[in-house]
């Protein structure tokens, strides 16, 4: 009978050890976390707020530069010969494969992200006389990324194609419509 | 314990001392601690490196109380800084040109250590401690630089944040977090400004372990070869006290210098335009005491890649008590090691020189070769130079070597007679 008590008290003990240090490890973490939540985007800053641009006074071959969400987005008037570029890669060959169809909605509207998938640099190319880079579309002047007419990386360091607006994601959804034939709405 | 000669200590500060036994520490620790005599200058680093972290948390400080953390007032509250508050000139050049003299001085501390293998048995944590010590300051350093919100602040805290998006699948949202929004912006600025204030303290509380773990086994000496007796020491006070202020003196017509005459000499004059989200500048280089580091990012065309070994050539620094097999410490006595330490002291220069650089042609390929011969000398070097080295006869003792001459110095009769 002692025995079985003695025992009995040592689980006890185990027992409530274990289940208080578990309480208070929760309770540390649910402590922590809003502490830790106060770090990441604010509701404002989610807010997705959505830019709207006029495309009419774009000539073809011009570039426009918008900011949205705080970074620059690229409006790119593309002229046939560019589209033409864009779409007559052989896109096994590229670094992230992706057709050009699946860039664009309309083919003489290129709108990206102007943010280099390197480091967030923001690439040259939308001024006239920027260089380009050897394809045409654009080149990061921080460590040496060449983008083609589509965005798409094709030489330096930078592992991802240029993103579309609201993409979070490899392959995910642009987030930017056409309102009107020349009105986009990005957000 | 407390020190009881007559008129040593007020009666006050006796009174004191028996409860909190502050003075007798202090006079402990610096009165009687027992210091190898033949310390050279390259041992003042250490208590200058202190000395300018004092001065850093200073101006930083009355610095704090001018600024404004925000992105729509922080670049024009230092411009009123440098303009409207009195002497506010002196005290932000005195605080950006300190942040130079500060990682000169340590990089001399860490290479000295190096040289001289002061990270040996016993002294392996005394070395880590200094490591973290170095790594809180490149965090430190880097945010400080992002306050002043100009093109290089931002762009700075843009490229430097976008080394955690290379992390595979959560890089993305670490960023963001990092950042507080979806570019660095407002939130990212008030974040760096509280942890700019911060981390400094956390630097103080690692150099009082780091100076535990010193005064554990007291200072390594250039022969490498520990004291044995008092016959192989002097007190600190006051022969390196009065050695440490020398030095202070001759630093402080350095710093003062680069204060009053070269102030903007180690800044980039692109930091002067305040901050454009919308454009980068043409070319853009971090300070110079992160170089290295960044041309190492550079040298690999793989972004997570570069990343990893940008961070490894610091972090690599944790593992040299171990990478290092050879038992003497000081590179008098090691004929090859010697050498060896000056290629690296010459390729950590070239990496900084093609940091500075834009990478096209000749500095991608020296960029190269240099980031390789960095993990070559840590990785391969080290441990093999220690192996088949076969190092020069120890002295007997510090006392005997420095005192005796070359004679009881053993049968190489290696020129280490002076001190």
């Amino acid at each position: 009978m002692a025995d079985v008590a003695q025992h009995a008290g040592e689980t006890r003990r185990d027992f409530l050890i274990l289940t208080a240090s578990a309480i208070g490890g929760v309770g540390v973490a649910a402590t922590i976390w809003p502490f830790i939540a106060t770090l990441n985007p604010a509701r404002d800053t989610l807010a997705l707020s959505t830019t709207e641009v006029d495309l009419a006074p774009i000539q073809v071959g011009q570039r426009l530069t918008v900011a949205w969400q705080g970074k620059p987005v690229f409006i790119a008037h593309r002229t046939p010969e560019e589209i033409k570029a864009a779409q007559d890669v052989d896109i096994s060959q590229l670094r992230e494969p992706q057709a050009d169809s699946d860039r664009v909605q309309k083919p003489e509207w290129l709108v990206i992200v102007g943010v280099c998938t390197h480091l967030g640099c923001i690439p040259l190319g939308q001024k006239a006389g920027d260089d380009r880079g050897q394809y045409g579309g654009w080149f990061c002047p921080c460590h040496g990324s060449v983008y083609d007419t589509s965005g798409r990386i094709r030489q330096g360091p930078a592992p991802l194609n240029l993103w579309l607006p609201g993409q979070v994601e490899r392959a995910s959804q642009a987030l930017y419509k056409f309102t009107s034939d020349t009105v986009v709405a990005i957000g | 314990m407390a020190d009881t000669r007559p008129g040593a200590m007020s009666r006050i500060i006796r009174w004191i001392d028996y409860r909190l036994p502050f003075v007798a520490a202090l006079n402990h620790e610096l009165n009687e601690y027992p210091t190898p005599r033949n310390l050279t200058y390259w041992w003042n680093f250490g208590s200058l490196s202190g000395i300018v972290l004092v001065v850093m948390i200073v101006t930083g400080i009355f610095l704090a109380m001018q600024y404004t953390p925000s992105s729509e007032a922080a670049f024009d509250s230092v411009e009123r800084i440098m303009r409207d508050v009195n002497y506010g000139w002196l005290v932000r050049y005195a605080h950006s040109s300190g942040a130079s003299m500060f990682f000169a001085i340590v990089y001399i501390h860490l290479f000295r250590g190096l040289y001289y293998g002061s990270y040996k048995e016993p002294r392996q944590f005394l070395w880590i401690l200094g490591v973290v010590i170095l790594i809180l300051m490149i965090a430190t350093a880097f945010m400080g630089y992002v306050l002043p919100w100009g093109q290089m602040s931002y762009w700075a805290a843009t490229v430097i944040t976008n080394l955690f998006s290379a992390i595979p699948l959560i890089g993305q949202s670490i960023v963001t977090f990092l950042w507080g929004g979806f570019t660095v912006g407002d939130p990212t600025l008030h974040r760096f400004y509280a942890l700019h204030y911060l981390l400094p303290f956390i630097i103080i509380a690692v150099v009082g372990l780091h100076l535990i773990a010193l005064h554990r086994f007291g200072s390594n000496n250039p022969l490498g070869i520990d004291a044995k007796g008092p016959q192989d020491t002097i007190p600190f006070h006051p022969y390196y006290t009065i050695k440490d202020l020398f030095g202070l003196a001759v630093f402080l017509l350095i710093y003062a210098f680069f204060v009053f005459y070269a102030p903007n000499s180690l800044l980039s004059p692109d930091n002067y335009i305040p901050a454009n989200p919308m454009q980068t500048p043409n070319h853009i280089v971090p300070e110079w005491y992160l170089l290295p580091y960044y041309a190492i990012l550079r040298a690999v065309p793989n972004k997570l890649l570069g990343v990893i070994m940008a961070f490894g050539s610091l972090f690599i620094l944790f593992f040299v008590p171990w990478l290092d097999r050879s038992p003497v410490r000081s590179a008098r006595f090691r004929p090859v090691y010697k050498w060896v330490f000056w290629l690296l002291v010459i390729d950590v220069v070239a990496l900084g020189w093609v940091g500075a650089n834009p990478p096209e042609g000749i500095v991608v390929t020296v960029g190269q070769i240099a980031t390789f011969y960095y993990f070559l000398h840590m990785l391969i070097l080290l441990p093999l130079v220690g192996k088949l080295e076969r190092p020069r006869l120890l002295p007997s003792g510090i006392g005997t070597a420095v005192l005796g001459g070359g004679a009881r110095l053993g049968a190489a009769g290696s020129p280490m007679a002076k001190p």
